[in-house]
């Protein structure tokens, strides 16, 4: 097994708080990771360290073999790490389509020149944009809301339109923060199917945040539990679920 | 040439007013003052289109438009005079010129200040539309030629309806098809949530700098024609309140939206003039009046501006 994500020593601290404490993990290829802990652990420090909406005081991140400590966010992105949003950061006033478009374009380029003069090669690429959405938009169900604005879509298709446009890019690697917040039983169930069939159908490694113990212990090949910045234990589910430490610092007295 | 083919229908409604315009202007119907201010809409239509690039889809709030609209007049009337390019034909070149200026001075300034964002990056552009003013100001130490406080005086008069038409008609088409291309898609991605842009991969500082120069072009074009129109310019031409006017027309016309700029670049032109006509003179500062009061009552009713859709708070 390569590893496709390594993270090593990282740290971040905000003022005198140890946001990410010398933490180092990593994510083999076609794995599921998930990250669970407290709020305020640092688990979305990491996802913003990792995709650079951060520096890093200290530490390491390599991506398929390659230091990318320093990328600016749109090179990660470019190279095939893709990420959610905790709270939502859809183009609101843009339409479903244009949100997953946006993010095909990205990665297959045509000139100024050629979209002014509207050459062969502008309207081949902006037809496989097009195409390539809606693909997505019927996989994740948002069929018929090509043209609403994605603003004004209910919160639950909010999440899979984020997801669609995610998966837009063509990531290998898909940091996914708290897809279930605020979703109910039903929904969560959907969710999981969902992203057992994306990670089947686009090849990815995933790293996902999650509270929703269902969700995550259901999805995840391996889990990582932090606390304060720092990891508590890394193991399976079913090892996650016994362990003590884990008990007491997360999931309380009751076990799961 | 799809170019063409794709603005088929704009280009025959261009022609048609063309002609209409053509026809009042040769029958003697309209008077050589009105003509001039025909023209006049047409640039600075021009200019608050660049205006709406860089605001009105890319989200960059500038209060320093004017100064790129004065870059571009003043580096064409320079070429122009002292080159003697005074012919028609050189016209397109020195245009290009006085555009290509001002788009450059965009980029070396956009560099350090277009990681402002929202007020913080208005009051930086409000800084340096200052910083150009007094520049032109001082601007005769540099060269007599350009006349300093004192006024640039005898430009070539070179602007007729024919070439702002062509060239205004041209620069909105090219526009149009650069905002529906990936490169507009991203500069709406950017206004929207700059965050998320560099999220799925989109260079956020080059399409800012991308728009703020090329809005800044459009601004040097226009203001070129304009100092081929009146031959005569002055500082005070290209000063803060000539900004404002553009971010007037912008919003009036509705953020990111190009049928409303050439519709408020008409009304509002039409406006101040029509009151200039329609006023008798002892009270004719009183438009100042009520300019600022249409905005207070336009802001009120229509935030979104008078060609948009939207009403109300959103």
């Amino acid at each position: 097994m390569t590893a496709m994500l390594e993270v090593e020593r990282l740290e971040k601290r905000f003022g005198g708080v140890r946001a990410v404490d010398g933490l180092s993990f990593h994510v083999d290829k076609g794995e599921a990771l998930g990250i669970i802990g407290p709020n305020g652990a640092g688990k979305t420090t990491v996802f913003n360290l990792i995709t650079r909406f951060y520096t890093p005081d200290s530490g390491r991140i390599r991506f398929m073999g390659r230091t990318i400590t320093h990328f600016p966010p749109y090179r990660l992105a470019r190279l095939g790490i893709a990420r959610t949003f905790q709270n939502l950061r859809l183009f609101k006033d843009l339409t479903v389509l244009e949100n997953i478009t946006s993010a095909h374009l990205t990665g297959h380029s045509y000139s100024p020149l050629s979209g002014i003069f509207r050459t062969r090669k502008h309207l081949r690429i902006e037809r496989e944009a097009r195409e390539n959405a809606m693909m997505l938009v019927d996989f994740l169900g948002l069929g018929g809301k090509e043209q609403t604005p994605a603003g004004s879509l209910p919160y639950g298709e909010q999440r899979r339109l984020e997801m669609a446009r995610a998966l837009a890019i063509r990531p290998k690697l898909l940091l996914i923060d708290e897809p279930g917040a605020g979703m109910n039983p039903r929904e969560i169930k959907d969710l999981l199917t969902t992203l057992r069939e994306v990670k089947e159908r686009f090849d990815l490694t995933i790293v996902m945040i999650e509270h929703q113990m269902g969700l995550v212990m259901n999805v995840s090949d391996r889990i990582l539990v932090m606390d304060f910045g720092e990891k508590i234990m890394e193991g399976t589910p079913s090892e996650v679920r016994k362990d003590r430490r884990v008990i007491e610092a997360y999931l309380g007295e009751e076990p799961v | 040439m799809r170019f063409l083919l794709e603005s088929r229908k704009l280009i025959l409604l261009a022609a048609g007013i063309y002609v209409v315009l053509k026809l009042l202007f040769n029958l003697g119907i309209v008077s050589e003052y009105i003509q001039q201010i025909t023209i006049y809409v047409f640039i600075v239509v021009l200019a608050a289109t660049g205006l709406n690039v860089i605001y009105g889809y890319t989200g960059q709030f500038s209060l320093g438009h004017a100064a790129f609209y004065g870059i571009g007049a003043y580096t064409s009337a320079y070429l122009v005079k002292t080159l003697g390019l005074d012919s028609v034909f050189a016209l397109p070149a020195t245009l290009l010129a006085g555009g290509i200026m001002a788009g450059l001075v965009a980029c070396v300034i956009g560099i350090p200040i277009l990681r402002l964002r929202d007020d913080f990056l208005g009051i930086a552009t409000l800084g340096f539309g200052i910083l150009v003013r007094v520049f032109f100001d001082n601007s005769d130490r540099i060269s007599e030629t350009l006349g300093g406080s004192r006024g640039f005086t005898g430009i070539a008069k070179l602007t007729s309806l024919e070439t702002t038409f062509v060239v205004t008609v041209f620069l909105l088409i090219v526009t149009r098809n650069i905002i529906s291309s990936r490169y507009g898609l991203f500069w709406r991605c950017i206004k929207d949530d700059e965050t998320a842009s560099a999220s799925i991969g989109i260079d956020t500082t080059r399409m800012k700098l991308m728009a703020f120069s090329y809005g800044c072009f459009l601004a040097g074009v226009a203001g070129a024609l304009y100092a081929h129109l009146y031959t005569f310019l002055h500082p005070s031409n290209f000063d803060f309140l000539k900004s404002i006017d553009f971010l007037i027309i912008v919003i009036l016309g509705g953020m990111g939206n190009i049928a409303g700029t050439i519709w408020a670049g008409l009304i509002w032109v039409g406006f101040i003039e029509g009151l200039r006509i329609v006023l008798p003179s002892n009270i004719l500062d009183l438009r100042w009046v009520f300019i600022p009061l249409l905005l207070i009552g336009l802001m009120m009713w229509r935030p979104y501006g008078l060609m948009s859709r939207k009403k109300g708070h959103g």
